[in-house]
Parts: C-alpha cells; sequence; structure tokens
C-alpha cells in the first residue's frame, strides 16, 4: 500500500525552510564564511540556554495546576476569563514590559504595598526580571496547551475513572501524568524556543549586559561591529539549538494513548472535595492576578490620552489589521499540512519549528541581500511583514495543532480510509471540524502576533505605510509617552479583539 | 473468491503466513490464541497495513495496492465506528458518497437501512446520544448500504450483552445473505462461530490455515486450538 | 516566492501615482520621518524650493548603505550619529557637501567636508526636580554618591548611539580611570535599555531618577507640555557632544538635486523649525531660531568631543571596560 506524498507539506516546508535558511546563507556568503565564537558570544550562549530552560520549565510547571482547575472547576464567565488568560501572550513587547513595571518596578504596586507593611523592596531588574517576564508572556501559551491536553482526555476515560472511584492520586497517575507527558515537552520546547530569541526583554529588564543573549550579540555583530560572519556564526547557533532541542523533544515526548471518545460532556464532579476547591480557586486566582493586573495597568495608563490620539493612528490601526489577517490567513495555509504531514514525517514539524530559531536581523538582513538585485527593497516592506508575520507565528501554531493531529490519526485514520474519504472532503467533513478549536486558538495567536509585531524590516524601510507598533514607537522616540500609552492600549483592545473573536470561532465550530 | 496468495506479515518479532482461499458468499470466523494475529490479518486484507510479500486477491483481482476504501469491502472495528461530530444520517451517508452530497435518493436509502437495522427516525442524532447496541447497528446499517461483497469484522460487537450480541449476529447473517456477502469474522466465542460461519481459518502459532468446517474443527482441535479453548 | 508577495503587494499597497517630477530619495531614520518628527516639515519645505518630489526611506541607514554599495538608492541620507561617521566615510560612497562650515553654531569646531551637522546637543542626565532633590552636581559626585543615592537608565552602546555616547563621555572626562568609574557607576545604574527611548519611558513613569538623555530634553517638556520640571544635570566636567549629520552620496544620479538639499539643510527654512521639530539645537543658531524654552536652558561650560579617529580607536576598549564592569 503506498501513501500519496504529502505535496502540500513538502511544499510548504520547502518554501519555509528556504525563507528562513536562504537569508542565513546569504548573510554568511557576504561575510565570507562564519567566525569562530569568542568568550562573549559564549557567555551569550550560556546565559540564553539557562534562562530559557528556567523560564520554560517555569511556565510550564506552573501552567499545570491553572490548566487543571480551569478543567475542573465550573463557574460564570469561565470560558471568557480562559481567553483572557491568553492575552499576555500576544502584547508587543514594550507593552508587557510598560505593565509588568507597573506592577513588579520599584514604583510598582508590588513594592507599594510591600513598602506599606514595612518590607525590603524587590527588584525585578536582572536575571529574576527576565524570567519573571517569560513567565508572565508564556504561561498563558503553556496554560492553554496543557488545558487542550486535558479536554483531549475523552470524557469516557475520566468516568471510568470516576466509576472506579478513583480518587485525585489514581486519576493524576493513570489519566493526568501520561496526557502530561505528551503535552508538557512540546509547550516546553514551543516556550524554551521563544526565549531562546530574547532580545528587548532580556535587555530591558535583563539590569545590563550580564542579560547579553544571543540575539543581543547578533545585535552587536550588525550594528556596532557590522561582522556578517559573526552574525551568521551566531544565527547558525541559533538554528542548531532548535534543532536539538526538536530532536530531544521528540525523544521524549510520549502519546498518551488514550483512544477516542463520543464528544460527550465532561464529566462534573470530578475532584470535589473542600480542599481541591480551595487549590484550584487559589491557582485561577493567583494566575488571573498575575496575568491580568500587568494589562489593567497599561490600560489604566494609556485610556486618558485616547482621545488626543492623532487621526494617523487610526490609518495605522487599519495596516496592522489587514496585514495581520492576511498573515494568519497565510499562516493557517502553511501550518495545516505541515500538521497533517507531522504524524508520518518529522521532517514537515521540523520545518515548521524553524522559524523559532530565526533571528529577525539575520533574516532581514539575509532577506534584503537576496532581494536586491531583483527588487526595491521599499517596495518590498509591507508584502514582507506579512510573509515574515505569518511564518514567524507558525511555530505556535503548529506547535497547537500536531498534538490533536496525532489524536485525529489514531483515532479516525482508518475509519476514514475504510470509507475512501480523501483529499477535500476528508478536510471539510472530518479534518477541520476535528481541528476546530486549536486551529481557531492559533489563528487568534497568529493574528494578535501579527498586530503587535514590529517586524524584522528595519533594513526594508517602511516606506508610507505605518503600522501601529511603529505609531507606537514613534510616539515614544518623540517623547509623547502618554499619547504612546494610548496607542498601547488601543493596540492591546485590537490584538485582544482579533485574538478572541477567532479563538470563539473555533470553540463554536467544533463540536462539544 | 478471496485468495490470499503466499501472504507474509511482518511486524517487529511479529510473523504471519496465509496461503489461503475462501469462497465468494462464504462467511468464515477467523479464531485463535490472543496474539496470533487475527486482526492483523484482517487489517491487512482491509488495507491498513501492506503485507512483506505475497498477494491478496478477490476474484482474481489483486488488491494488494488498492488503497482501503476502493476495496470491494467494509471493515466494522472493535471501536471508532462512527464519527462523533456527525449526526447518524452524515455517518451512513459517507457510505454512499464520502462526499456527502446526498440525493433524495440517497436519503431516501438512508432511511430505509436505519428502518432496516431498527433505528428509524434517529437519523439527526449524534453518536453520543446512541446506546452501545445503537451505535453498532448504525455502523452495520452503513456496511449494508455501502453494499461491498466482503465484510471484515474485527469484534465489533465484543462490547455488547449476550443477547445484544447474538442478535447483531443474527442481523448480519441476515443481511449478507440477502446481499451475498462474503463474512469474514474475527471471534473469541466459538458459539459465535458456530451460529454464524459454517467455515473457520485458524490462526495459529504464525500461520492461517486453510478454512475448515466449524464444527468438526471445534468438536476434534488440534492442539493450539485446544489449550486456548481451554477444552 | 515572488508571486504571492506581489499579490499581496497588490491587495496592500495603494496606488502610486505616476509623477513626471524628479524624485529626490534620502535615507533616514525612522523618528526622523514620522509625523512626530522633522521628516514631513522639511518634505513640505523642501519641495517647495526644488520642484521635486523629496521620497524618504525610513530605516536602518547605514547598515542599508553598506549591504547597497554602489548600487543604492539613496541620493542623500539625513540623520547619521557620529558614532558610524567612520564607518560611512571608509566606503568611499558619500561626496562632500560643499558647505561653508563655518556658518555653523556649533559648541566645537567642525570642519568635516562630507558629513554635515544639523542639529545638536549634549548627552546629559535628565531628572525630575519635584522627585530628586538632591541632584549631583558633577560627574564625580554622581559617581561618588552612595550607591543607593539614585537610580538611573542607561542605554546600551552595542545598541544605542546615545549609550555610546555615555562610553566616550566617560572615556573624554576620566581617561584611564574609566573601569573604576563604572564600578562605581554600576550599582546606581538600575536597568540598561536597547534604546534611547525605552528608558525615557521608564522616567517619565517614574521608575528611575534619571535618565541618559541629552541636554535639550527638558525643552519639549518645557515647550510642548508647559512643565519645568525635567532638568538636565549640568556637570562642570563638560558634556559629550553629540549631533546628526547629512551627506549626499556620490553615487546618486541626481547630484543637482541632492546638492540643493545640502544647501536646504543650512537654510533658515530648515533651521529655524529644528529646535521644536527635532527636539535639539539647531546647526544655525540666528534670532528667533531658538524658542523661550530652549533659550532658558542651562548651558554646560564645556563640550566634549572626540574626533572621529580617535573615536572609532576608543569605542572597542571603551565597550570591553564598560562590559567588564556591568557584566559582573
Amino acid at each position: 500500500m503506498r501513501t500519496p506524498r504529502p505535496w502540500p507539506a513538502m511544499i510548504a516546508g520547502a518554501l519555509v525552510t528556504a525563507l528562513i535558511l536562504a537569508p542565513l546563507g546569504a548573510v554568511a556568503l557576504r561575510g565570507g564564511g562564519l567566525a569562530r565564537l569568542g568568550p562573549a558570544e559564549l557567555s551569550a550562549l550560556w546565559f540564553t540556554l539557562w534562562q530559557a530552560v528556567v523560564s520554560a520549565g517555569l511556565s510550564c510547571l506552573i501552567a499545570v495546576p491553572v490548566a487543571r482547575a480551569l478543567h475542573r472547576r465550573r463557574f460564570p464567565g469561565r470560558r471568557a476569563l480562559i481567553t483572557a488568560l491568553g492575552a499576555p501572550f500576544i502584547l508587543p513587547t514594550v507593552v508587557a514590559v510598560m505593565g509588568l513595571v507597573a506592577v513588579f518596578g520599584r514604583r510598582g504596586i508590588v513594592n507599594a504595598g510591600l513598602g506599606a507593611a514595612g518590607l525590603p523592596e524587590v527588584s525585578i531588574y536582572g536575571a529574576q526580571g527576565v524570567i519573571l517576564a517569560h513567565v508572565f508572556f508564556n504561561l498563558p501559551l503553556a496554560t492553554r496547551m496543557v488545558l487542550q491536553g486535558w479536554q483531549a482526555i475523552p470524557a469516557e476515560r475520566l468516568r471510568l475513572a470516576a466509576s472506579l472511584g478513583m480518587g485525585p492520586g489514581p486519576v493524576q497517575r493513570h489519566l493526568e501524568i501520561p496526557m502530561l507527558r505528551a503535552v508538557l515537552p512540546g509547550a516546553f520546547l514551543a516556550i524554551f524556543l521563544v526565549c531562546l530569541g530574547s532580545f528587548a526583554i532580556a535587555l530591558i529588564l535583563g539590569g545590563g549586559p550580564r542579560a547579553t543573549t544571543l540575539e543581543l550579540a547578533i545585535y552587536q555583530a550588525f550594528r556596532f561591529d557590522f561582522d556578517l560572519a559573526r552574525a551568521a556564526a551566531l544565527g547558525l547557533t541559533q538554528v542548531a539549538l532548535t534543532l536539538a532541542a526538536l530532536g530531544f523533544a521528540r525523544l521524549i515526548a510520549r502519546a498518551p494513548g488514550f483512544g477516542a471518545g463520543l464528544d460527550r460532556a465532561p464529566v462534573a464532579g470530578l475532584g470535589t472535595g473542600p480542599g481541591l476547591c480551595a487549590h484550584d480557586t487559589a491557582a485561577i486566582l493567583a494566575a488571573a492576578l498575575f496575568l491580568m493586573t500587568p494589562i489593567a495597568l497599561v490600560l489604566i495608563r494609556g485610556l486618558p490620552a485616547l482621545p488626543d490620539l492623532p487621526p494617523l493612528i487610526w490609518r495605522a490601526s487599519a495596516n496592522s489589521l489587514a496585514v495581520a489577517l492576511a498573515s494568519t490567513v497565510l499562516t493557517l495555509v502553511l501550518a495545516l499540512p505541515l500538521a497533517l504531514a507531522t504524524p508520518r514525517h518529522p521532517l514537515a514539524e521540523a520545518a515548521g519549528m524553524l522559524p523559532l530559531a530565526a533571528s529577525g536581523l539575520v533574516l532581514g538582513t539575509g532577506l534584503f541581500l537576496l532581494a536586491r538585485p531583483f527588487v526595491s527593497p521599499t517596495d518590498l516592506a509591507l508584502p514582507l511583514t506579512f510573509v515574515l508575520n505569518a511564518v514567524l507565528s507558525l511555530p505556535f501554531v503548529l506547535r497547537l495543532l500536531v498534538p490533536e493531529v496525532r489524536n485525529l490519526a489514531a483515532d479516525y485514520d482508518r475509519l476514514s480510509n475504510s470509507l475512501g474519504l480523501s483529499g477535500l472532503t476528508r478536510l471539510r467533513r472530518i479534518t477541520l471540524p476535528r481541528l476546530a478549536r486549536p486551529l481557531g486558538f492559533g489563528a487568534g495567536l497568529a493574528a494578535a502576533f501579527s498586530m503587535g509585531d514590529l517586524g524584522v524590516i528595519a533594513l526594508f524601510g517602511n516606506g508610507d505605510r505605518i503600522t501601529l507598533p511603529l505609531a507606537l514607537y514613534q510616539l515614544m522616540g518623540a517623547y509623547r509617552m502618554d499619547q504612546a500609552a494610548a496607542a498601547a492600549c488601543l493596540l492591546i483592545a485590537l490584538s485582544f479583539a482579533l485574538f478572541a473573536l477567532f479563538d470563539r470561532i473555533g470553540h463554536h465550530a467544533q463540536p462539544r | 473468491m478471496l485468495s490470499l496468495d503466499n501472504l507474509r506479515i511482518e511486524q517487529g518479532d511479529f510473523r504471519l503466513s496465509a496461503d489461503l482461499a475462501i469462497a465468494a458468499g462464504a462467511r468464515c470466523a477467523l479464531i485463535g490464541p490472543s496474539g496470533a494475529g487475527k486482526s492483523t490479518l484482517l487489517g491487512t486484507i482491509a488495507g491498513f497495513l501492506p503485507p512483506t510479500r505475497g498477494r491478496i486477491l478477490w476474484q482474481g483481482q489483486d488488491l494488494t495496492a488498492i488503497p482501503p476504501g476502493a476495496r470491494p469491502l467494509s471493515i466494522l472495528f472493535q471501536d471508532q465506528n462512527l464519527f462523533p461530530h456527525l449526526s447518524v444520517t452524515q455517518n451512513l451517508g459517507l457510505g454512499l458518497d464520502p462526499k456527502l452530497r446526498l440525493t433524495p435518493d440517497d436519503r431516501a436509502q438512508i432511511e430505509g437501512a436505519l428502518a432496516r437495522v431498527g433505528l428509524a427516525n434517529l437519523g439527526l442524532r449524534k453518536p453520543a446520544e446512541l446506546s452501545g447496541g445503537q451505535q453498532s447497528r448504525v455502523a452495520l446499517a452503513r456496511c449494508l448500504l455501502r453494499a461491498r461483497p466482503i465484510l471484515l469484522l474485527d469484534e465489533p460487537f465484543a462490547a455488547l450483552g449476550p443477547a445484544l450480541k447474538s442478535d447483531m449476529l443474527a442481523l448480519v447473517a441476515e443481511i449478507a445473505a440477502e446481499q451475498g456477502t462474503t463474512v469474514l469474522m474475527v471471534s473469541h466465542d466459538p458459539a459465535d462461530a458456530r451460529a454464524l460461519c459454517p467455515e473457520t481459518v485458524l490462526v495459529a502459532e504464525g500461520t492461517a490455515h486453510p478454512p475448515q468446517p466449524t464444527g468438526a474443527l471445534l468438536d476434534t482441535p488440534p492442539p493450539a486450538l485446544a489449550s486456548y479453548l481451554g477444552s | 516566492m515572488k508571486y504571492p508577495l506581489m499579490l499581496a503587494g497588490l491587495l496592500l499597497a495603494s496606488p502610486v501615482l505616476a509623477d513626471e517630477k524628479p524624485v529626490l530619495t534620502v535615507y533616514a531614520p525612522d523618528y526622523f520621518t514620522s509625523e512626530w518628527g522633522p521628516g514631513p516639515a522639511i518634505e513640505a519645505g523642501f519641495e517647495t524650493v526644488c520642484d521635486c518630489d523629496l521620497k524618504f526611506v525610513a530605516g536602518d541607514m547605514l547598515p542599508r548603505i553598506l549591504l547597497e554599495g554602489e548600487k543604492t538608492e539613496a541620493d542623500a541620507v539625513i540623520g547619521l550619529n557620529t558614532d558610524v561617521t567612520a564607518r560611512a566615510r571608509a566606503t568611499g560612497l558619500f561626496a562632500p557637501h560643499n558647505e561653508e562650515t563655518s556658518a555653523l553654531s556649533l559648541p566645537i569646531a567642525w570642519t568635516d567636508p562630507v558629513f554635515l551637522p544639523f542639529n545638536w546637543g549634549e548627552t546629559a542626565f535628565v531628572y525630575d526636580k519635584t522627585r530628586l532633590t538632591n541632584p549631583p552636581a558633577s560627574f564625580q559626585e554622581l559617581i561618588d554618591a552612595p550607591d543607593d543615592a539614585y537610580k538611573i537608565a542607561i542605554q546600551d552602546p552595542r545598541s544605542s548611539a546615545s549609550g555610546l555616547a555615555l562610553l566616550l563621555w566617560v572615556k573624554a572626562i576620566y581617561g584611564d580611570q574609566a573601569p573604576q568609574v563604572w564600578a562605581k557607576l554600576a550599582p546606581k545604574v538600575l536597568t540598561v535599555t536597547p534604546g534611547w527611548s525605552e528608558s525615557y519611558g521608564l522616567f517619565t513613569d517614574g521608575e528611575v531618577d534619571m535618565v541618559l538623555s541629552y541636554t535639550t530634553s527638558p525643552a519639549y517638556h518645557l515647550i510642548a507640555e508647559q512643565d519645568d520640571t525635567k532638568v538636565a544635570a549640568i556637570f562642570p566636567e563638560g558634556h559629550y557632544f553629540s549631533t546628526e549629520v547629512a551627506a549626499q552620496l556620490r553615487t546618486t544620479d541626481q547630484p543637482e538635486l541632492a546638492q540643493k538639499f545640502m544647501d536646504y539643510i543650512l537654510s533658515d527654512d530648515f533651521q529655524g523649525m529644528i529646535a521644536t521639530a527635532n527636539w535639539s539645537y539647531p546647526a544655525v543658531i540666528k534670532p528667533g531660531f531658538l524658542p523661550e524654552g530652549f533659550a532658558t536652558l542651562p548651558r554646560p561650560a564645556k563640550t566634549l568631543f572626540y574626533s572621529e579617529d580617535e573615536a572609532e580607536a576608543l569605542r572597542g576598549p571603551a565597550l570591553a571596560e564598560w562590559l567588564a564592569a556591568f557584566g559582573k
């Protein structure tokens, strides 16, 4: 029996791989090869690695009780809360930092409280600040991935567990731990890779060059030394790290093997008892406070100046929305075939995760070198923003889809094949309905991501078309901090609206 | 005639050979110890697992390279026979047209098949809203609609109670007789085999033996089967 | 690859109107061309005198020109910082500006035939006098203050021109003593940000007591916000000079227009709007060019500046010293 070659996935994979590796090659070629890394770069590599491991580990660790609580408890506004908890992940860095400083900074509310209680103040600046910010950013992603894992345990299995009188302990051993073993390596990997590429957060909250990441080392190679060979070598290091992490995650991830359920309603009455209830309530409240307060403070800071925003902002918003929507479509078009090919072709997943390894500067410079002989780079600025935003959000969408695709394949591939379901019909009737939820969430992330992304196109020039995050930076650069705060407020609102919209669509489209 | 021509299946340590033929319209049980490879053999015939060598022929046509959905057979698995997000009608419709473009004529056929298995007017329900026996009937109704000459049963009724199970087997026998279907059924229960299948293929010790009359085989089982039957 | 890109371009781009006028392409930094930067006014002003279309291309100017080489689209650049002029000059891509540099009103002598300053200021620590009641009266006082006296935000010299200017400032005052200076300054530095904006945001939010900025920064608050609480600490040791320059490309296909643009930069029209469009001193100061807020800003007694060659030679070792102190 021959399986047809997955052409769409091969094309998508080749496209993404070329888009990430060709620029790296172009930079290396122009730089005359790769430079050896010196002690400064190696110490940057070390800091990058350990902060990424700690950040990803903490995010996953905290995500487990939060996701479990959200899964077990039913309360009014639960779904709205789940959506809202996704918000930090989609914040532009500078906005997130504003919010975190407002909460944990020297003049933040935490230190105000500690001061009032006569306690010593805590400092957000240093490695702890970098990790705090990374957890703030990535806890939402981890929580959603783990929650998805919980929801993917068929109600039948939980019912069986309940009927067997399994308490929380045995349920954990027989259902939750296998599920976590399948889900957490993927979540850890995604977050580890996000933190690997951290630049502005590490710099602003890192407190100084102690917190030099690889990405900053690349920045220095470009801006300070104009040493393309060193930039290329650092870029290649990032790619190698990504591939190694990917391989490692594959090694330790195990399919949970729950089998399919019949989409029955979730079982009520799991994890009852006042102790567990208090535990869950505390987890939910703590997560909500941690994730929502910084955003609330940015909103409060920005609201007063909202009416003062110049008309240009509305044009910038419209541009950003257009780019975001177009990017989202492209992300899904790339992600779906890659995800569907993943169970049989591990390379598809590797290709799809590769963009996480891409250094924005290397990518931008390489594409500039490649495009320059053919087109005026300025004309490419907007199309490239759209393509790169799409490609850069691909890994997240893929990460969300892959576990669900594996389940779908394990549960329904035989039946679909035996009925001769194939091609578009299978996509429309089986694949899309069964993947609607991760697709919706993924589309929401991709849209919000492109909304907030500054683009890696500084070299290309922005032409005349300004986007909302760019306007925000320009306002900051022109001393207009109040208006910048208002623009941040608007950016949060629009990004979140897009995200929530797609997330809801997915939720309603998927039966259950 | 369904021929397994010098067939060999290998999966890790597992090996199974089969060189046998089953007459068209026959009803044949597959009996043998757990892990002997009954389901694997069925999966290979259905096209989910390529054989390492040999051919599968139906009426002289080589099926080995044909994808599962295009083979002249229907299969019922132990579970996951229905898509949970589709209604009963849609699940049945997939048997008529995988693209689910159902004509009024198709819908009438679906209603007819549902009535035939005793589920008239349940077309709008989702599988989760049906009992286990009803779910089995829906799956069987789909085989009825597909009307393929071969029906493979991989213990689809194992989870049903004894009374329900014998009802379902009787229904299978009726339908198979009407359509002249060749039935291959994995069974753990000698009584089922005796009731439904005049012939039996013994799968044991790496070989699927040519079909023998069920009664004789079960009355004087060879040693491999005897220990399994506990007699 | 190309086809979807073009498609996207069609989808997203507004139609380009055909224009008969010659186009002068000028590379400029992002802040410059924004609605809140000097770009729009300069564009309008120059187009009334040149009968041409001035097109700003915003982005990373020097890296782009280094990558483009001879084939660059730029006819001129504006907004380069002095930290990169040495590398820009080394490309041999830039032509003399042909302007009379004696007309410049800078606190230092400027005789560069290629790079033409259009604004200036000095690097300084800015604070809020309502929050900081005991500001340092000198650089030495700042260094000698107890570790918890002030919390300061500075910029990373590897990613920011003002961050690099601080390195040279300390070198200019303290020379070989720089490592000890950094060691004493480091505990007072709350954080190091990639660019000026993030630092300044931390300052206006009250997160830091002082921020590395410019002597001209208070003018914005004074004039645009009628807020006189933001003050630059003026040190007797002197302040490091900071200027942005323009230049024309040797490879331009519009040499006359490019030269006209150089002329325009020193015109009254251009120089008269710099103070409030760029929040810095104009390169040519004539009566009426400085609004009241600027005129009352305190001036340092001494302005420090390294020649291009000195600065280029110093920046590597100075960075190493800085990294050694802050990397601990």
